[in-house]
């Protein structure tokens, strides 16, 4: 067919007209429009009735009530409870987050045994059985009291369960982690005599002397220090923050005056001194020691060398030390941080004797001397000869640092199994190489864990517990509170995986082991034996989800007993000999100790304290000579040596290095783990020669460009 | 203009003396908005916070050294003259965000965004973060998504809606009880829920029983130095974000110092001098 022009143009328009007319256009577009708004991949929640469950949290020594919001059965949501004698509907970030720990990728989700270098799922029944066969065999060995246990503390049915199994099985050898409860409960013995703790009673105070506490840091009960701190302005009280770099808490303080690290002790002492001699203090039932106290502190501490010790003026001193004495409340508070780990006794105690001096105990706004919780009521382990003779021995060591020491001195394994409960001593202790090694040399470890963490993958066998969304617990106010309140952590949700509440497991391997041991754990679940041991308050925790035992000023003035201080102890200096000093900085957005922070917790971190997998330093620009803002650099310790970017920052003191604690985490986990690097690793332990405590606030580092 | 005579303008005070930067507010936010995470959260230009919680310095050297903490949420800009030209409403060629005369609220319908990002352009105050990348949880972590909010997808811009769906619901629950209107309690953000400092109050602007309409007294005249403006704070404490420009934020920040007050703008020399005092046009009367 011949096409002439007629006929093209005639096509032409036809094809045009019907192109214009027809729907195909419109249907496509449509389509794709449909098509782009289509997200098969995108969740959609399960909506349903909303429900809220109260219990507590227990992530940190804080335990403030929560509420859990939950639709259709799914808690979506935790908040503050409101009412709550702890935190009154506050909460802090890592709470609120605490539903990513629920369903965390490195959960353990069954119980575990490590085959060679890799772990392998097996039932409880197994993990149960293999377990108590191990511990069998130490029984027959007749040295019960190989078996050691590490735990986060000590108070609570929980670590209780964990001694009765201990004594019944027959060892002595149960060690808790250093925490902030444990230096304060020590600063009490010290100076009060054994079976006390502290309470501070900030929101009442009108003038509270911090040496370092990161009163908005984590320290203590974070959120309940977090609502005394915001009320400040209202009460007109006043806050003064000592050490050497800028805080948050430093930055929300009256003032802040800046110390070279490690000197705290030394302001306490010396404050002390210009109390006694200008005679601004109240000596009631003052004890023992105190003429010799008071005379070696004139000596010892004296204005200009004490000046001269901590950098600051000795006017500044005189004037802290007028204002503290004339305060109507004032309150001084110890433990740098977060208050749990790198602290001396003697700097606590020093602290401490500030408010001895000052006549505030047990009086409204300052310092409540507690007795230590005692509202359990266990019934007596059954012992047979063999726990008998093995509980009756001397504990190996003094603290889990000295335990880590003795097993790796001695050739011969001199701890056959340990347990390990709540708490990530292979990352949390300083040099956690050593720690690890210890764990090496030990033939059996157990580990009681939520998460495979650098601890947990230490262990030899892992069995799995819930965390406390989904298990049942007792929680006594502890870490400096001015209240002794029983919490009771409630399920809200059952046991997403295979795991089981920490208690039932211990009742379990008891029950496998028979005997006296079995005898000992007669209760048929934790449920039961939670019930039987808190005796009366039983139907308040079960009903109002807490019990309020003491609150307000105790009775009574206590006695003081200046021995410790009065000989005057050394003070811990900082390891090595280079010329600047790194500190661990204790910040909120991340968490110390046990917890690993939370994806959600670790997105608010600034990037100016992590970029990308990078840990940055702050650093006073007046010492990072040939150093670049945010550029890179090597940062060197006696211990290690770590790449670092460097953050220039005028609020630290010059010749100062700080780096934040708890990132660096090495365990298998793409959102929180592998980023920046583990502080501790660049700091080795220094014994504090009396108390034991690992006293390493900092160390001697140098850096240098990369 | 439509504008009801009983419509809300809800808003917020941010005091910063009690802020103490704890990340509360965000982490609050995130868990109630299913705001996702990834790998790598410290770009913190693709990282999504829809409240970011900034640190300001005083720039003195040690050890005069100030720190102060600037939560950020999305500040619902009014528009010059509060007629709900919002910067982002203006520039969205999708309707995907638009201003709520009767609530004050900026909305985002995450449906309708098609990701051309014209509103994070214009946006002052850097509130807007666009999902480069679809949201992906770890296994069995979508049980934690609320249905309250809708998990977004890549390709969409998204933001703080002060927490609408509370509004919502509280609504319905006093439609549920024949009630007219909500108290003040019935509706708060997460982040203000949050705050263990009580740093945020947040409530209607318009309503005097409100108490953040008693901290920032809002001027019911247009500024006289510049007639974009409206509803300045007349307590001298109270501040809003780069103000002058007429975006009419109704997130004001409260401080008692006066250089955490003068960062809320970029001044000339010798200009906060004279602007520093001037605290809404009835003050002067």
């Amino acid at each position: 067919m011949k096409v002439d022009r007629r006929s093209f143009l005639g096509l032409g328009l036809g094809a045009v007209a019907g192109v214009v007319v027809s729907p195909v256009g419109l249907k496509l577009t449509d389509d794709s429009s449909i098509w782009t708004q289509n997200w098969p991949w995108t969740p959609v929640p399960i909506d349903g009735e909303i429900s809220y469950d109260s219990s507590v949290c227990n992530l940190c020594p804080g335990n403030c009530g929560i509420s859990v919001r939950k639709i259709a059965g799914r808690p979506v949501k935790i908040e503050g409870l409101d009412g709550y004698p702890v935190n009154d509907g506050g909460a802090c970030l890592h709470g609120i987050a605490g539903l990513q720990y629920l369903y965390d990728p490195s959960r353990v989700r069954t119980p575990l045994r490590k085959n060679g270098d890799i772990f392998e799922a097996i039932s409880w029944d197994e993990a149960i059985s293999f377990t108590a066969g191990k511990l069998a065999d130490i029984r027959k060995s007749n040295a019960p009291q190989k078996l050691a246990c590490i735990t986060d503390k000590t108070q609570g049915s929980v670590p209780g369960l964990f001694k009765r199994f201990l004594t019944a099985f027959g060892s002595p050898n149960l060690y808790a982690m250093p925490s902030l409860e444990s230096n304060l409960e020590l600063t009490a013995q010290t100076l009060h005599g054994s079976g006390n703790t502290l309470g501070f009673d900030l929101e009442n105070s009108d003038f509270v002397l911090s040496f370092g506490a990161g009163l908005i840091e984590g320290w203590g009960s974070p959120v309940n220090c977090f609502k005394a701190n915001a009320s400040r302005k209202e009460r007109h009280a006043v806050l003064y923050q000592v050490e050497p770099r800028l805080s948050n808490t430093a930055a929300t303080a009256d003032k802040w005056i800046p110390v070279k690290p490690g000197t705290e002790a030394d302001l306490a002492l010396g404050i002390c001194a210009v109390m006694i001699k200008n005679n601004l203090f109240d000596a009631a039932n003052f004890k023992a020691g105190f003429a010799k106290f008071a005379a070696m502190v004139q000596i010892e501490y004296s204005l200009d060398k004490v000046a001269q010790t901590c950098g600051i003026n000795p006017g500044e001193i005189e004037k802290i030390a007028s204002l503290f004495a004339k305060a109507k409340m004032p309150v001084a508070v110890p433990g740098k941080g977060r208050g749990d780990s790198g602290q001396n006794l003697k700097e606590f105690a020093a602290v401490h004797t500030l408010n001895c001096l000052v006549g505030n105990l047990n009086k409204t706004g300052g310092v409540f001397i507690m007795a230590q919780n005692d509202y359990l009521s266990f019934p007596e382990a059954v012992m047979d000869n063999v726990a008998e003779t093995g509980a009756g021995q001397e504990k190996m060591a003094g603290s889990v640092n000295d335990l880590v020491e003795k097993v790796n001195a001695a050739d011969k394994p001199v701890v056959d199994a340990l347990f390990v409960y709540n708490a990530n001593p292979c990352y949390s202790l300083s040099a956690p190489k050593r720690v690890r090694q210890a764990f090496k040399k030990i033939p059996f470890v157990v580990s009681f864990s939520s998460f495979l963490d650098e601890t947990a993958m230490e262990a030899d066998v892992i069995l799995p517990i819930n965390t406390f969304l989904e298990r049942m617990e007792d929680v006594p106010s502890q870490a400096g509170l001015a209240k002794n309140i029983i919490g009771m952590i409630r399920p809200v949700i059952k046991p997403v995986f295979d795991t089981k509440d920490p208690g039932d497991a211990l009742i379990l391997l008891s029950t496998a082991l028979e005997g006296t041991i079995a005898e000992s754990f007669g209760w048929e679940s934790y449920a039961e034996c939670l019930e039987s041991v808190t005796g009366n308050n039983w139907s308040s925790l079960s009903e109002e989800g807490h019990v309020v035992i003491s609150e307000g000023a105790p009775e009574g003035v206590p006695e003081v007993d200046f021995t410790f201080l009065a000989t005057n102890p050394s003070t811990v200096q900082a390891q090595g000999e280079f010329e600047l000093t790194l500190i661990p900085i204790d910040n909120m957005h991340l968490t110390g100790a046990a917890l690993t922070v939370s994806p959600f917790a670790l997105k608010t971190v600034s990037d100016r304290v992590l970029t990308g997998t990078d840990i940055v330093v702050e650093i006073n620009p007046a010492t990072a000579k040939g150093l670049k803002d945010c550029g890179d650099a090597i940062l060197t310790t006696p211990v290690g040596e770590a790449r670092v970017k460097v953050n220039f920052n005028e609020g630290i003191m010059p010749g100062v290095i700080g780096m934040v604690r708890g990132l660096g985490h090495t365990f298998d986990n793409k959102f929180v783990s592998n980023k920046g690097v583990n502080v501790n690793d660049l700091i080795g332990p220094v014994i504090e020669s009396g108390s034991g405590l690992d006293a390493a606030f900092g160390i001697k580092a140098k850096i240098s460009k990369a | 203009m439509i504008q009801d005579k009983k419509a809300h303008k809800f808003g917020m005070v941010i005091d910063l003396d009690k802020c103490t930067g704890c990340g509360s507010c965000m982490v609050s936010c995130m868990s109630e908005n299913n705001v996702p995470f990834k790998e790598d959260e410290s770009r913190k230009k693709d990282s999504i916070t829809w409240m970011r919680v900034y640190k300001l310095t005083n720039g003195k050297s040690f050890p005069d050294t100030q720190v102060v903490y600037m939560p950020r949420p999305c500040q619902h800009c009014s528009g010059k003259g509060g007629h709900g030209h919002s910067p982002c409403v203006s520039v969205c060629p999708a309707t995907a965000t638009d201003y709520g005369y009767d609530t004050g609220i900026v909305s985002q319908i995450y449906t309708r965004c098609f990701g051309c990002r014209y509103c994070m352009g214009a946006c002052p105050y850097h509130a807007r973060y666009f999902n480069w990348w679809d949201p992906k949880w770890p296994e069995g972590m979508e049980n934690y998504l609320s249905p309250n909010v809708s998990p977004r997808m890549r390709g969409v811009v998204e933001k703080c809606s002060f927490c609408y769906h509370r509004y919502q619901l509280a609504r319905e629950k006093a439609y549920g009880e024949g009630r007219d209107g909500i108290e003040e309690s019935e509706y708060q953000t997460a982040c203000t829920t949050a705050c263990p400092a009580g740093a945020i109050v947040f409530g209607d602007l318009n309503d005097p029983s409100h108490m953040v309409h008693q901290i920032v007294k809002p001027d019911p005249h247009p500024d006289p130095m510049n007639k974009y403006v409206v509803d300045k704070s007349r307590n001298p404490k109270v501040f809003r974000l780069l103000e002058r420009l007429g975006t009419n934020t109704k997130i004001y920040y409260l401080s008692e110092r006066e250089w955490v007050r003068k960062a809320g703008d970029n001044y000339l020399d010798g200009e906060w001098d004279k602007v520093k005092n001037h605290h809404g046009s009835s003050s002067h009367e």
